[in-house]
Parts: C-alpha cells; sequence; structure tokens
C-alpha cells in the first residue's frame, strides 16, 4: 500500500498546531508548504509573519521565518528580498495586520511592484488580540469593539484589499479565494503556486487573499462557520483572480 | 483498498473530514485525546475510496492516505 497523500515535511513533524478547532490558518500553512515541496524551494523560503494567530505558527513550521513588527511584514519583506533576491519572501498577515495597522507599508509595496509575495489571511475579525472589529469586518457582524454589530455610519464598510491594490499599476497577480470546500482548496493551492512562480520569475508583487473562518471569535461551531462563509463572507468578498499580468 | 491514518494527538475534533467525505467513512469517535478533543475516527474504513478529501480540508494535517 503507498503513501498518496502525507503530511508535508514543512510542518515539524511532532508538533501541533496552537490554532483553535476549526481554524483555517492551519489549512492556509499546510498548503503553502506543500506548494514548496512541490517546487522544491523549501529551502529558499524566508517567510515574515505578521502578529496576531498567523504568528502562532512561528514554532510550527519547518523553514525559515521572522517575525515583523505589527504591520510591518511587507516592509521586512521588502529589505529582505532585496538584500537576497534568490530567496523566496513572502509575507503571512491577517486583516488586521495588513489591512488595519500596515495599511501603509502593505499599499506602499504594492505601489513598488516589490518582488514579494502577499499571503493574506481576511477572516473578518481580529483573532488573538480578542475579537476586535477589523477593516475586513462585515457590516452587522458583532466584534468585541462593537456589540451591536458593524454600523456603516459610525464605523465605515468593508475593506476589499484585492479591489484596492487594484487601482495601483505595479501590481503583478491579484488573486480572492477560500478554503470553505474542497474545491475551494485546491484552488488556493493553486493560487498560491502562482504568487510563488511569479516571484521565481521576477514578475513582482502578488498577493492571494483567502477568505477563512475564526469559529471563536464569530461565536460559531467550526461547521456553522462553513455556513457563514458562504452565505455572509463570500458575497461580500467575491472570489476570483482580480489581476493576472 | 484504500485506508486513512488520522493522527489522535493532533485532531481537534472540528469534523471538516467527516462533513466534506463523499462515503461516510469518518465519524467522530468517543475517545478523547489529551487535549480533551474528541478525535475523528475511520468507522467504514472499507467504502473510502482515497479521494484524499478528507486530508486537504484537515486545518491540523492530522490525515494521511494511502492506498
Amino acid at each position: 500500500m503507498e503513501k498518496i497523500y502525507a503530511r508535508t515535511k514543512t510542518i515539524q513533524e511532532d508538533k501541533v498546531s496552537g490554532f483553535c478547532p476549526g481554524c483555517m490558518h492551519g489549512t492556509v500553512i499546510k498548503l503553502i508548504g506543500e506548494v514548496l515541496e512541490e517546487m522544491n524551494i523549501v529551502d529558499k523560503a524566508a517567510c515574515v509573519l505578521g502578529i496576531g494567530c498567523c504568528g502562532l505558527h512561528m514554532d510550527y513550521i519547518a523553514y525559515d521565518n521572522t517575525t515583523a513588527p505589527h504591520g510591518r511584514a511587507c516592509a521586512v519583506a521588502t529589505g529582505m528580498k532585496r538584500a537576497n533576491p534568490e530567496s523566496l519572501v513572502f509575507t503571512y498577515q491577517g486583516d488586521g495586520d495588513f489591512a488595519s495597522i500596515g495599511l501603509g507599508e502593505s499599499v506602499s509595496a504594492a505601489n513598488r511592484g516589490e518582488n514579494i509575495t502577499v499571503i493574506f489571511i481576511n477572516n473578518g475579525i481580529y483573532g488573538m488580540t480578542g475579537g476586535q472589529m477589523a477593516p475586513t469586518t462585515l457590516i452587522g457582524m458583532k466584534a468585541s469593539t462593537a456589540p451591536k454589530g458593524r454600523i456603516a455610519e459610525e464605523h465605515g464598510y468593508p475593506m476589499h484589499m484585492c479591489e484596492i491594490l487594484n487601482q495601483l499599476t505595479a501590481p503583478a497577480y491579484l488573486e480572492r479565494t477560500s478554503c470553505n470546500t474542497p474545491a475551494n482548496v485546491v484552488k488556493t493551492k493553486k493560487a498560491i503556486r502562482k504568487a510563488f512562480e511569479n516571484q521565481l520569475n521576477g514578475k513582482g508583487f502578488s498577493m492571494v487573499e483567502i477568505v477563512t473562518s475564526c469559529p471563536t471569535n464569530w461565536g460559531l461551531e467550526a461547521l456553522d462557520s462553513l455556513t457563514y462563509i458562504e452565505e455572509k463572507m463570500l458575497p461580500e468578498f467575491p472570489l476570483g483572480v482580480i489581476r493576472d499580468k | 483498498m484504500a485506508r486513512v491514518e488520522i493522527r489522535s494527538e493532533s485532531c481537534k475534533s472540528c469534523q471538516y473530514c467527516v462533513k466534506f467525505c463523499p462515503k461516510g467513512v469518518l465519524a467522530i469517535g468517543d475517545k478523547v485525546n489529551s487535549k480533551g478533543y474528541e478525535y475523528s475516527v475511520p468507522v467504514n474504513m472499507e467504502a473510502c475510496i482515497a479521494c484524499c478529501i478528507c486530508a486537504r480540508m484537515c486545518p491540523d494535517a492530522a490525515i494521511e492516505v494511502y492506498k
């Protein structure tokens, strides 16, 4: 009997992730690892982690990684890539990190067309810090800083990072995917691979925005969070390739 | 003939594998692991078609598939 699906070697053999049950950070980390292995570039990989739950896999993965000050992952990745152009440099950031605290760094790096890859996890809420409202929080969605739900007049509207970056000239590739179904997981893996290939081919800034769940801070069971993604998140954040040049 | 192997210590009982398995191979068992999660177990292994959907959906890389 042959093993046809093996646990990726880019996750440490004896480790259990620190994520909550049903959290899709783990799914995305696994996909990144599988892509690195398939492309045979694990040794070249240099990951810049954002602050928040995304930093939890610091001791879980088995390739080089560092953590940037909150929001500044794209700036740190810029330095790493310029100093070591042969490395595959990618950031792994949540919505609070990429779209709120690091908005300036994120948009500037995209505008410069830095030859880095951004894996952007959009679950519409701050996770580790306690369920505060993020720029991507849906209208009406409850957060610890918006106990009655997000109100447009008071808090503004959800931000669409792919569409915002699509206004810039430089970015090479912007795609939004999800991990809520097996088909979407396969599409996410393909998107990550394409974003990495773009970097190796010197095409410039690529971003994959992945719509995921946060069952703990959404106050839902893991399975119910899949329905929430389908019914609430995806109508606001439609999936697809926003730019591919 | 196919087989899934589940690392019970990695499982957090999210049930994504149970929900998406097209053949009803997996279910949540009644034993708990050291973290207190009732982990997923194969209950109908003969039906497994080695599609790997359970392993792809698992956020905790707990499932490996043999064929």
